[in-house]
């Protein structure tokens, strides 16, 4: 285990310790110690590697991540995991806004509750909330599945693409074109292996599921209300 | 009195309501939905066919036009980046999409810009192989859509350009129509074949400039404080603009006025948002110089830069580079009249023809149609923009020379006057044959 402390020795040394990881060393798991909300911990990197962070981050945690499976023991300033291609990311606390956002791979993973736009325009990316997320989550978004245990805000999915969501609260409204879906049996086998590899106690058939209703993919004066 | 012989008013088209104005309200009623179209501003502004230069005379001297050495070079992006980009020439392309562009298209701007020493920019989509391979220098656009946005690709870059807007559309997003989103598009896009694809008008991750702050440093986390971070803004409120750029850490601000191209957008938008490209220039500069920072932030203009006289008459107003990216697409074929017939058939003429989000383009350039886009040969067209680099640079040194000046940096306003009083207004620069402008102090 190698431990970095954020505060003593600064952000741009341990950037490049983990980003210059490629797969073959033997310094696989870190700890990263007084990290005191630092903005861009942890971004860019591009390896097998496990890091902890000991405490509550700032802006972007894990942004753009490969590969690479962080854990924050705190909660997390906005953009956590933006833009992640592969890996894994875990929040043992809250997320603020735009968690997730235009995540083209991977899973990210949050215990407590994520605010405001949450998975915004996602391309890919899987994201399990353990709590609620707030308004306008997963706008635009494209690929990928936004799972929440609690409740969903005002307008969900609004002007979503092919993105899933499953909602096993309430959810306070749908955005635009985004409506509720038929829970087929492969919903089923997708949000079961989420949970499960999420740590989240629920049961699948307990969601439910929302999408696009695909009458804004092509414009047509008719919708112009809706935008 | 013959009633034939009475004088009669000859008929008089109303200025208000012109035949192109009436013309439009009637497509707007038969159709129910606004005018899209490509290209910039096609409404005369003031531009810098309403400046001057001076040259020479008793009180400075000129240089020998063949003889002495007039400096083109320009670095960009020397206050933070560990590689700053070294040019040629002050010459860039701008950013221009794969999908609104095809992708021989993509590879000529790279193949002309290379061999004419200057850098080529991505646009919305991603990064294509062919524009890397065939850009020695590639700037890549760091967009709100993030449409094929990965940090392998943001690594590969010479340069990041984080797009906060554009002078066509500033305050707007776009909208890739479906019929250009072939196979590959979509999948670049991630997502289905033929649907309408939203850009969108802001970052989806910050918002205000000390957001763009951090989102700056995580770009530089990434890459290492390697590359160049650019800072581009639509022409808007200039001053306030490129402050907030320099404030939030830009190594470059890049400013495109309205006659800036889209390949998309309403009509709407493109003619009555934004300023002239020459309204934008002084209030930057002046930015940059209140906080003790030209020349060390570089900027670059953009927006209806045609000839080396517009790129000199930038430069000489505080510009340190310019980007180019309507006159590219002319230099590559674009609006060529050997296509006359098939624009005609298509309802317009050459030098008209602006519908490039339909994916229709007679010269192959503004399509992803297969079988159009074989008519831009990448080799030929990309020999033509070098051509035409050349030029430009030609035309705007055998200016600074005449203006006693031995790089093109060293153009300054005083080399200026203007022609009109609006000119004379937005560049600060005298009116001809006056030492007057107005706002100048005194007046």
């Amino acid at each position: 285990m190698q431990t970095y402390d954020l505060e003593a020795n600064g952000l741009r040394g341990l950037n490049s310790a983990l980003q210059e990881l490629n797969g073959s060393s033997n310094k696989t798991a870190w700890e990263i110690v007084n990290p005191k909300g630092s903005h861009a911990i942890a971004v860019g990197l591009n390896s097998p590697v496990e890091v902890t962070v000991k405490g509550s981050t700032g802006y972007y945690c894990a942004g753009m991540n490969q590969q690479a499976t962080v854990r924050v023991e705190g909660s997390v300033g906005p953009g956590v995991a933006e833009n992640m291609m592969s890996g894994t990311v875990i929040v043992e606390g809250d997320a603020s806004q735009y968690a997730g956002a235009t995540g083209h791979g991977g899973l990210l993973v949050i215990k407590g509750n994520a605010s405001s736009r949450c998975g915004i325009s996602m391309k890919g990316i899987d994201i399990v909330v353990h709590g609620n997320i707030g308004h306008m989550c997963a706008f635009m978004g494209q690929a990928g599945n936004l799972v929440v245990l609690g409740d969903a805000g005002d307008a969900l999915g609004d002007s979503c693409y092919e993105a899933r969501f499953f909602v096993r609260g309430s959810v306070k409204s749908l955005g635009a074109d985004c409506i509720e879906k038929e829970m087929r049996p492969e919903h089923i086998e997708i949000l079961k292996d989420l949970l499960a590899r999420a740590g989240a106690d629920a049961k699948p058939e307990e969601f439910k599921r929302y999408g696009s209703a695909r009458q804004l993919y092509n414009f047509d004066v008719d919708n112009a209300q809706a935008y | 009195m013959d009633s034939n012989n009475i004088p009669r008013t000859v008929p008089i088209q109303s200025a208000t309501f012109s035949n192109p104005i009436n013309a439009e309200i009637r497509r707007a009623a038969a159709t129910g939905i606004y005018d899209i179209r490509g290209g910039g501003a096609k409404r005369k502004v003031p531009h810098f066919d309403d400046l001057l230069f001076l040259g020479a005379s008793i009180s400075r001297y000129p240089l020998e036009g063949y003889r002495e050495k007039c400096e083109t070079k320009v670095t960009l992006g020397t206050r933070f980046a560990k590689k700053p980009i070294e040019l040629d020439i002050p010459i860039t392309i701008a950013g221009m999409s794969f999908g609104a562009l095809s992708g021989p298209a993509k590879e000529a701007l790279g193949r002309g810009a290379s061999a004419a020493g200057t850098s080529t920019t991505t646009g919305d989509g991603g990064m294509t192989p062919e524009e890397r391979g065939h850009s020695t220098k590639l700037v890549y656009q760091y967009l709100p859509s993030r449409y094929g946005m990965n940090p392998d690709d943001l690594r590969k870059a010479d340069a990041i350009e984080v797009v906060v807007g554009q002078g066509a559309k500033p305050g707007g997003g776009g909208m890739l129509l479906g019929q250009k989103i072939s196979d590959r598009v979509a999948e670049m896009r991630t997502l289905p074949k033929g649907i309408d694809q939203r850009s969108a008008c802001r970052h989806p991750d910050w918002t205000g400039p000390d957001d763009l702050e951090i989102k700056i440093l995580e770009l530089r986390e990434i890459t290492d404080w390697q590359v160049p971070i650019y800072i581009k803004v639509g022409g808007t409120r200039p001053y306030y603009d490129t402050a907030l750029a320099v404030k939030a850490g830009a190594d470059v601000v890049v400013l495109d006025g309205m006659q800036g191209g889209t390949a998309a957008t309403q009509d709407v938008f493109i003619e009555h948002v934004g300023l002239p490209t020459l309204a934008c220039i002084r209030p930057a500069v002046q930015a940059l110089q209140d906080l003790g920072v030209h020349r060390e932030v570089q900027l670059v203009v953009s927006g209806g830069i045609r000839t080396g006289a517009d790129v000199a008459k930038a430069m000489a107003l505080g510009a340190d580079a310019v980007a180019i990216g309507t006159a590219a697409l002319v230099a590559l074929g674009d609006n060529d009249p050997k296509w006359e017939s098939e624009y005609q058939k298509l309802g317009t003429t050459t030098g008209a023809y602006d519908d490039w989000h339909e994916g229709k383009d007679p010269a192959g350039i503004t399509t992803q149609d297969a079988e159009l886009m074989k008519r831009l040969d990448p080799v030929e067209a990309g020999r033509r923009l070098r051509n035409y680099l050349k030029v430009m640079t030609l035309e705007a040194q055998t200016i600074a020379r005449a203006c006693g000046h031995n790089h093109l940096h060293n153009l300054e306003p005083e080399d200026l006057c203007a022609l009109t009083m609006e000119a004379a207004a937005m560049a600060r620069v005298p009116l001809a044959g006056t030492d007057w402008y107005p706002g100048k102090a005194g007046f």
